[in-house]
């Protein structure tokens, strides 16, 4: 099939030079993705540039990499930072291997089908139930007067907080973290499981291979790239997430995006240059999540070839 | 086999439980504020609150904006990518990949830099101008989910062959994607707003850093103030975003099923 329009066979057809044709052409081409371009580059591209150039620079514009040094030598960015990476790191791995198993029971384990749509169903919903309102649902089950909370403490003569619990620990957010992760994982990686053929599962068992030998060699090489992935999805979904946090103590906690909103609002670090350096700090880090996914991805499809 | 079948139901109670213990104690406590009986008054107080009602519609008019504005931005770009630049496909993904890497603080931090009241372009100058950028804001956030669903949506129809039908019977550019292309995509255009309404509904990073009077901000003030009402907003929130869910599911069985060509 060719790429004439009937437009452009009308004018072919008239004995017009064909540049005249081309002249024509050419703005119908870019005129649809025009207003996605124009979108993407002032209210996406440009912001974020506008940032990381004021990462660089001092007050008056001059430059400097006093901003970006500041992120490293101020013990209180520094470590905020070291809390943003943990939580978002213990949070996307346990995220993703527990709803990988989740994703892999309800596909493979033999249970009812009733389990694997009400399992998405409900997938679908929690992983877009985040921010505010998971925060709240938290404080009124392990919260302090929470329901669990008071149930342990009267029936089994348990006092979580005594123990320790807080919610504003690196576990306590990991906790909660989870409540969103892993419905995210079970959503992106059960179409994986889905793709992997019955006959592989055979072919293997054909040529004498073991359960463990198909997992090791047929499976895990088949999920690795989605996998590690959404791994990585979850990570930059976990490091930009404030709502949460937010919720539980306010701006008080010690957690990069925190840290940024709390510059925005009030200049809190008295610079106002040191706000774009962590913004660009948290640019780079998810970025570079991004660039080893795609190294991995790349070399694990060389073997899927 | 048998012990594999074992596990994996001891996975899904796990799982299972992790899940509904919390929301079923965030119901048990929202109906606990009267002493010693359950009863709906977190509910009325907060569905009463002149607030609760003002925010919530705020947000919804957000949302509603929002959609119409990703639908705008992105139908005309994922079907012209289809039908004449397929060489753009690889970075159009790339850039509706950007907000799920550009944490939404960033982007909006951006803005505040860039289109304040002293910049050249000062959305934040006026009221209506600062609520216009919160919908843009909201756009970019919705920008992965929106173009994945009108991609996958433009996937099913021969979207060729019904152009040049269209401009046989001499229709122009607008008529055809907005009396023949949109139509047949709607289901996966719908879908795409349920899920933008979902995540814009309760959104509190922007609208607080904007100072707009939307929904999230004041969950937030609810939950710094009171103690069973957040319980009560929790559920209902969850109830929404359950609600768009459904809705995503009970349009998919519409959608058309075959691709007619599968590229």
């Amino acid at each position: 099939m060719t790429d004439l329009t009937l437009s452009n066979q009308a004018l072919a057809t008239k004995p017009a030079p064909p540049k005249q044709a081309t002249a024509f052409r050419l703005p119908t081409q870019w005129i649809g993705v025009a207003p996605f371009f124009i979108f993407a580059l002032m209210f996406l591209i440009l912001p974020t540039i506008y940032l990381v150039v004021g990462a660089f620079q001092r007050g008056d514009g001059s430059f400097t990499l006093d901003n970006i040094l500041q992120l490293v030598s101020d013990p209180s960015i520094s470590s905020s930072y070291w809390v943003s990476i943990k939580i978002s790191f213990w949070s996307a791995i346990i995220g993703a291997f527990a709803g990988l198993a989740i994703a892999i029971a309800i596909v493979r384990g033999g249970l009812p089908g009733w389990t694997r749509s009400a399992t998405l169903t409900f997938s679908g919903v929690a992983s877009n139930f985040a921010g505010l309102p998971l925060a709240f649902a938290f404080l009124a089950t392990l919260g302090r007067v929470g329901i669990v909370t008071t149930l342990l403490r009267d029936v089994l003569n348990i006092n979580i907080y005594a123990m320790g619990f807080n919610f504003l620990t690196t576990s306590g957010l990991i906790a909660v973290y989870l409540f969103f992760q892993i419905p995210l994982m079970v959503v992106i990686i059960v179409p994986a499981i889905d793709g992997l053929k019955k006959e592989w599962g055979e072919a293997a068992a054909t040529l004498g291979a073991t359960q463990s030998q198909y997992w090791r060699m047929v499976v895990i090489p088949v999920i690795w790239p989605s996998f590690l992935g959404t791994v990585i999805l979850l990570f930059a979904n976990a490091f930009g997430a404030i709502a949460t946090a937010y919720a539980f103590a306010g701006p008080a906690l010690n957690i990069v995006p925190i840290k940024l909103y709390s510059q925005i609002n009030g200049d809190v670090l008295h610079n106002p240059q040191l706000g774009y350096a962590i913004a660009f700090g948290m640019i780079i880090i998810t970025g570079l999540a991004n660039v080893f996914y795609i190294w991995f991805r790349t070399r694990s499809e060389r073997w899927l070839k | 086999m048998k012990s594999g079948k074992f596990w994996a139901w001891v996975v899904f109670i796990v799982g299972a439980a992790y899940f509904f213990i919390p929301l079923m104690a965030t119901v048990e406590f929202s109906l606990r504020m009267r002493r010693g009986v359950h009863s709906f008054d977190a509910y009325q107080i907060v569905l009463g609150d002149a607030r609760f009602q003002s925010t919530f519609l705020y947000s919804v008019v957000a949302a509603i904006f929002t959609i119409i504005l990703g639908v705008l931005i992105v139908v005309p770009a994922a079907y012209w990518i289809r039908l004449r630049l397929p060489q753009l496909r690889p970075i159009v993904e790339f850039i509706t990949l950007l907000p799920l890497v550009i944490p939404a603080i960033v982007i909006v931090f951006g803005y505040i830099r860039m289109y304040g009241s002293n910049s050249p372009l000062p959305f934040l100058g006026s009221n209506m101008g600062a609520n216009a950028l919160l919908v843009i804001g909201y756009a970019t956030l919705a920008l992965p989910y929106m173009y994945r669903a009108v991609d996958t949506g433009l996937r099913t129809i021969d979207v060729r062959t019904l152009t040049e039908a269209a401009q046989i019977l001499g229709a122009g550019w607008g008529t055809i994607i907005g009396r023949v292309i949109l139509p047949n995509v709607l289901i996966a255009v719908l879908s795409g707003a349920f899920l933008t309404f979902a995540i814009v509904i309760g959104e509190f990073t922007m609208a607080s850093l904007l100072n707009r009077p939307a929904f999230g901000p004041y969950l937030q003030n609810i939950g710094a103030n009171r103690a069973y009402e957040p319980a009560a907003l929790a559920i209902i929130a969850f109830a929404i975003t359950w609600g768009c869910m459904s809705l995503i599911q009970i349009l998919s069985r519409f959608a058309p099923k075959s691709a007619n060509r599968p590229n």
